[in-house]
């Protein structure tokens, strides 16, 4: 019941995505522009500290502004009517899924213009890929869960950006350690890390699961 | 007289507190040397702090299970009053730190996770004020205060043992057990623990007090 309202409404926003590209060519141009500014100032990178603080900086701030509109976009009257149809953990499920796939997307779009402009200095890349995959999902998570609370309280994109760095820091600071050891590339996988960090995921996606319903209502 | 007891034990403990806690004989330890004496005043912030913030978040989901506007009340005056004991624990720690480190701040696990707990809550209240509906503002705040609790919990229990740490008690840096041999020391910090943990929450009730009567006389009005 659950899984086919999910698959619908991911159909949903596909469609609707599709249907007003701009939106996706801006935030990807967004990662495209400000990897090139970045090149401009830096050129080439080579100090592992750097390269990695500044691709998650980059990222973090094109994730927040990719997921910002996930439900701000929403005018009232579509959500009213979404709200009959579906049930609120479909909906919130729903967007984390397709968000998730926005930033996969995304992220390995900043992968590949950095590595085109600034270089890539990964020395074990399947552990840089997990990594980014585990990211996306939990930055998609935790943003659209923030976006939904931001969006009950007047659109602001400000607002959307307090409420989520400092609950961010815990998820961005195991993702930094783990690509940080990709980039070096040490000898042994770091399993510690890997399953904090999909135990973080797990935490946030089951308090958005939980917490949903009593945002959507007004 | 016979509710009041708690408020006795509260005003007694943290006399006791400030009057032992600088007269009695602390271990002599190199660096530390009477700034050891901080911990009867540093610690039990934090202790209190958690305290408070779980009252606070235990309302949010008291508020989300049964929307009464005095839950709403209780979750923000504990979360008020848990800034103000944080910002106390970050003056007494970071005063210390400049006596026995040398700087008033350092790049260190323990304090991004107190800095973190602060800015969480400084959040929760621009997102309070953001918000003008009463029913609306509770129930979004209390989501977000649930939300940010349940990471800041898992951040403070993960990420100090990600790496080390300058902070006693962590990272190979003894806490207040190594140095106290003969638990001199012990006899004061856990009067002062209970001190000013119930010294807080009667802050705290006093608070809430304050707000319903705010409330109320607004409504006479």
């Amino acid at each position: 019941m659950i899984s086919k309202q999910i698959k619908y409404l991911i159909i949903k926003e596909l469609k609707l995505e599709m249907r007003n590209k701009y939106a996706l060519g801006g935030i990807l141009l967004y990662v495209v522009s400000t990897v090139f500014v970045s090149y401009l100032s830096f050129k080439k990178i080579v100090t592992p500290a750097t390269w990695n603080a500044l691709f998650w900086i980059i990222l973090l701030f094109a994730s927040i502004n990719a997921i910002a509109k996930s439900f701000i976009g929403e005018t009232r009257g579509k959500l009213l009517y979404m709200y009959t149809l579906a049930s609120p953990q479909a909906v919130i499920l729903s967007k984390i899924i397709y968000n998730s796939f926005l930033l996969l997307v995304l992220s390995g779009l900043c992968l590949l213009t950095y590595t085109l402009f600034i270089g890539n200095i990964i020395q074990d890349l399947p552990l840089f890929l997990i990594t980014l995959l585990l990211g996306s999902f939990g930055f998609s998570s935790l943003l659209t869960m923030v976006s939904a609370i931001a969006s009950k309280a007047g659109n602001n994109f400000t607002l959307m950006a307090i409420l989520s760095f400092p609950i961010m820091i815990p998820l961005l600071m195991v993702l930094i350690k783990l690509s940080k050891n990709a980039i070096d590339g040490l000898e042994r996988w770091d399993l510690n890390y890997l399953l904090v960090l999909m135990f973080l995921n797990f935490i946030i996606v089951a308090l958005s699961y939980l917490l949903f319903r009593y945002l959507w209502r007004d | 007289m016979k509710k009041n007891w708690w408020k006795i034990t509260a005003v007694v403990f943290v006399f006791y507190t400030l009057i032992a806690g600088f007269l009695i004989p602390v271990p002599a330890q190199p660096i530390l040397h009477e700034t050891i004496r901080n911990l009867y005043f540093h610690v039990p912030m934090w202790f209190s702090m958690m305290t408070i913030l779980f009252v606070s978040v235990w309302h949010s989901i008291k508020y989300l299970g049964n929307p009464d506007i005095q839950s709403d009340i209780i979750a923000t005056q504990a979360a008020n009053t848990g800034m103000m004991v944080g910002a106390l624990g970050l003056i007494t720690g970071s005063l210390w730190a400049k006596y026995t480190w040398g700087a008033w701040w350092v790049a260190d696990i323990k304090l991004n996770g107190a800095a973190i707990t602060m800015l969480i809550y400084l959040a929760y209240f621009v997102l309070r004020g953001s918000i003008d509906e009463e029913q609306k503002r509770a129930r979004i705040a209390a989501v977000y205060n649930i939300f940010s609790f349940v990471m800041l919990i898992v951040f403070l229990i993960i990420l100090p043992r990600m790496s080390d740490s300058l902070h006693p008690g962590n990272g190979g840096n003894p806490g207040f057990s190594k140095y106290d041999l003969d638990s001199n020391m012990r006899m004061v910090f856990y009067p002062a623990v209970i001190g000013w943990i119930l010294f807080t929450v009667w802050i705290f009730t006093l608070r809430v007090r304050l707000e319903k009567l705010k409330r109320k006389t607004l409504f006479d009005e």
